[in-house]
This record gives structure tokens, sequence and C-alpha cells, in this order.
């Protein structure tokens, strides 16, 4: 059973704007990690979509970059509780990326180099709901928020949104990443504030 | 016994702010007294707990500065950083009669006791002092007269905690001898210019490998990881250097 | 050692931790399973800047351990360590964890 300290307030939201429940806004953007950044030289990055036996699809940063791309402006949501509006993306839209694969296996895991993993509903990805991102506020995204390249899915609690992505498997039917195995909600819709797993 | 301090390291308890005591223009010492304190070791923190009115609580880890003493009475050193969420708070809001919540002691690694008889090498990267003071008054306090060295890399002169004590214990023959190393500003006449510590320093400020000192290490992550490679270059066995890293920020969190 | 100097190390987990272990847990001794190095926990570099509190092996980087605390609940996942070990010796009241004589 806590007790108040006297005269302590914490960090406060300011103003008018509509934030998912218990978020609260910042004006930075706090570097959450789970490992070290990794280092990964563009010569060697790729971007594989496979559905756990066969690759379906494969990228290296040329052929990526020449992929049609978009700028986006999306608010973040991080399930610590911070929550940045008004953030500006360039990417390519998991549209594109999809484009060319044909499956009904309706999930799928991320994978980061390192070793981070998260899970989505592929009907999560498509429709203009989830890109690749490359660069943040016009500079090319920074390695400690996830550069070369991350997965961005703004309607999502951003720890789906998972740093220095390198491949997706497709999968049948839905599996705990990184975070989602201890503790934390398979889905994670900030809105209704799905922060854990239901008992 | 034994069952209630491991409970009562477990548990949230609540102490008293019986004084506060200035360090430094940004730093101040909190004297605590915690009712059935189990005592401590040199070397081992505590966790603060603070809570808002509406429920919100952050917690922080702060090492001990004093001695292990009977009284209940122990003292922490918390530096407020720009963007803390609790530093400012602790170093600029508690008054004394204030409760605090806290939990420990924590931690049976890093930590020094008078039983341990082969010298002590401590090195400090700023706020990294603090649980190394711990053991300098655990020593003093056992009356022990293991030959203990410090080296204190700061930023400047006016950011030393525990000036004058240090001073003191530095000019008494049998004590400990403390070196210093400035990063910014060094005082007029320093004979060493500004700038992080290096093999220089750790062949002219620390006890030669030969001796085998067991060694401590606190601080930002970066000195920590730089001090101990240092050492280890100058034959320390890497077996015989405890680290505690505190955040970049000299935050424990 | 790791460029981004982004962790801590056991020593902070120590709190935390303390609500699931009974002992100690900077002392303990875990055995990567990965590349076999045996460390003491207060060792291992910690991620705690991310919605829980990861440890990994100082030598390999190999997650040694996974802790959240979600809703008051703990999860622990120690799959990253081939075992975990503590001094089982019972303590004396009083002198083993303050340094100096008991109190009676």
């Amino acid at each position: 059973m806590a007790i108040i300290s006297r005269g302590f307030a914490g960090r406060r939201s300011a103003g008018e704007v509509k934030l998912p429940p218990g978020q609260y806004l910042t004006t930075d953007f706090p570097v959450l990690s789970a490992g070290p950044t990794p280092r990964i030289s563009l010569d060697r990055w790729e971007f594989t979509i496979d559905d756990g036996t066969n690759v379906m699809q494969r990228w290296d940063w040329n052929s990526f970059r020449d992929l049609p791309r978009e700028t986006i402006n999306v608010d973040l949501h991080c399930v610590t509780r911070w929550s940045k509006l008004g953030t500006s993306w360039e990417g390519i839209s998991l549209d594109t990326l999809l484009a060319n694969v044909k499956t009904d296996l309706p999930f799928a895991m991320f994978h980061s180099y390192g070793d981070y993993t998260t899970n989505l509903p592929l009907k999560d990805l498509l429709n203009k709901q989830a890109w690749i991102a490359f660069k943040y506020d016009g500079t090319d995204l920074a390695p400690e928020h996830g550069g070369p390249a991350r997965l961005l899915v703004p309607h999502l609690y951003l720890w789906k949104s998972a740093k220095w992505v390198k491949g997706m498997t497709l999968m049948q039917h839905d599996k705990p990443g990184f975070w989602e195995g201890l503790g934390y909600h398979i889905y994670g819709d900030p809105w209704l504030e799905q922060r854990y797993s239901e008992e | 016994m034994a069952g209630t301090e491991v409970l009562g390291r477990v548990t949230w308890r609540t102490g008293k702010v019986v004084a506060l005591l200035d360090e430094t223009l940004t730093a101040r010492t909190i004297v605590i007294v915690v009712p059935d304190w189990p005592g401590h070791v040199a070397g081992q923190h505590i966790d603060v707990r603070l809570t808002a009115p509406d429920g919100y609580s952050a917690v922080r880890s702060y090492s001990i500065a004093s001695a292990p003493s009977p009284d209940g009475r122990i003292e922490i050193t918390v530096d407020r950083l720009p963007n803390g969420e609790v530093s400012p708070y602790l170093t600029q809001q508690v008054m004394v009669g204030d409760e605090l919540e806290l939990r420990g002691p924590i931690g049976r690694w890093f930590v020094w006791r008078p039983e341990q008889v082969g010298p002590v090498q401590l090195v400090a990267g700023g706020s990294g002092i603090v649980p190394l003071m711990a053991m300098i008054r655990s020593r003093t306090s056992a009356g022990s007269t293991v030959p203990f060295r410090l080296l204190y890399s700061l930023r400047e002169p006016g950011a030393i905690f525990y000036r004058h004590e240090l001073q003191t214990l530095s000019s008494q023959g049998d004590s400990v001898v403390v070196t210093y190393a400035y990063t910014r500003v060094t005082p007029k006449d320093w004979p060493r210019p500004a700038g992080r510590i290096d093999a220089e320093l750790i062949t002219s400020g620390t006890w030669p490998s030969s001796l085998r000192p067991s060694s401590y290490v606190c601080g930002p992550t970066s000195f920590v990881e730089s001090a101990t490679d240092l050492l280890i270059a100058a034959g320390h066995d890497r077996e015989r250097i405890r680290t505690e890293r505190f955040g970049a920020t000299g935050e424990r969190k | 050692m790791n460029a981004s100097m982004n962790y801590l190390d056991g020593n902070a987990a120590a709190g935390e931790l303390s609500r699931i272990f009974a002992a100690d847990i900077t002392s303990a001794e875990g055995k990567c399973a990965n590349c076999g190095a045996k460390k003491s926990f207060a060792e291992a570099y910690l991620y705690m800047r991310c919605p829980g509190l990861v440890a990994r092996c100082a030598l390999c980087g190999h997650v040694l351990l996974r802790f959240t605390n979600v809703r008051g609940r703990l999860f622990l996942d120690l799959r990253g360590m081939s075992y975990l070990s503590v001094d089982g010796a019972p303590l004396m009241s009083g002198e083993a964890r303050s340094g100096h004589a008991p109190k009676e």
C-alpha cells in the first residue's frame, strides 16, 4: 500500500489533445530497447517474406529502395505510456510489399536483426495500416530508432513496430512474439488499452 | 530474524527524512531513519518509490552512501538530472520530516566488507562515487587499515561529493589515497589537462596490478566500460574487478 | 562490450527480481545456455528501457532472462540460462546481511 509522496506529480500530459487511455504526451522521442543497437551494413541488409518453408519475396537495400515509397504522418503510442503525435516518416507500404504474395495464411511474425520478434494479423498490415520505414523526420532513420528500416504499425502499441526489421514469416496460427509471450497483449490496440494479455 | 530480513528487502517500507545536506549545487544527501532497518553492507542500494495522489508511481535505485551502523539511519546522495522525473523532487522538494517509501538493502555482489583484508582500488565516475564512499566510510567505522585508493573522475571541481570528508581523509597518514581526474574543467594550475581517464592516469593514480587489489568501478555505463578495459590493459585480473553501472545520465534506471 | 552503452548490469535488476527470488540474485551464478559462460548475475548486461527487463550474456549477447510486471503479475523467462545457482547455506541472523554483529 503506497504512501502518497507530498507534492510529487510525475510527468503529466498537457492540453486538450485526445490520447488513448492511460497515455501522456511527450515531445521527445524515447529510445526503448531490449538489447544492443544492431549495426547493419546496407550491403548485407535484406527483407524477406517467407511462409516458414519457402522464401516468397526478398529485397536487398537497392531493390527495396526502388519500390514506390510514401510519406506519412502518424501518432505513436508506447505501452510504457508515452505518446508522440504527428511524427513524419518515409517508407514502403506493406500493401506494396505484399502485392505479389499469394497466401491465405492469416498471421505474420516479424523478425529483427538482434533477436526481437512480434506477431500481427495480416489484415492489420494491409490497407494503408503498415509500412517499412527508412526515414524519420526527413532524414535517414537513426540506428537507435530502428535504422536502417523498421516496421511501423501506428494503430497498435509501438512494441509491434519492430525496429531493425529483416523479414516476416507468414503463419497459420497466431503465435506470441518477444513481449507477447511474457504477459503483453497478443494484439495491442491502444484505444482499447490492450496492454496486457487477458487472464 | 533471518525471515524478516528477507521480507524487509522485498517489501516496501517507510522511512523518515531527518536531515538534508547539500553536496554540490545539484546534489543533495538525504538522511533517512528506517524503522527495523536490518542493516546493510557498503555497496548496496535501496529502491525509492514516489507516488502521486492519483496513484501514479515512479521507482529509482540509489546507492547507500553511509557506512553500516546499528541505529537504522541510512544516507543516499541524489544528483539532480535536468530531465529527471524523480531527482528534481528528491533534491528540491523533499523536506525534513517527509516520509519516503523504500525497499532494500539490495545487492550482494558489488559490496565490500571489513573482513576483506586485501588492498582495494575504487574507481568512480561522477555519481558512481556514492557506493564507493560507503565502502570508505565502512572501512573507517570498522577501524580497518586496509590500503584503499580512490580514482575519482568527474566533470569539474564543483561536482565533488563529500569534498570535505575526502580532503580530511587524504591528509591523514594511514588512510585513503585519493586521485582526482577532471574531464571538463580543472582547478587552476592543475598538472593534468581536462580529459577522460586514460592509461597514464591508471598507471599514476591507481594501485599497480602486482598488488592484486580488489577493484570496484562504478559510474555511467560508458565510464565503467572504459575504466574496466584500462584496468585490464594494465594487468589487473578481470575476476578481481567488480562493476556497477548507472544509466548514461548517471541515473540508476 | 557493445557500442551503444544503453544497458546497466544485474545490480539494477535486483530490486525487481527480489519479488520472485528469495535469495539476492546479484551474487547468483548463471550459466549462459548459448555460449556456456558462467558469471554472477551482477555481470549480466541489463536492458531496462523497454516494456520489461532483459538480461543478456556479457560475452555473447544471448538473452539470459526476461522479466515483466504486468498489472502486478510478474512473468519470468529463464530459458536463456542452463542454470542459476545460489548459495543455499542458511544465513546467520544479522551478521551475514549487515556485516556486523547481530542485534540482540
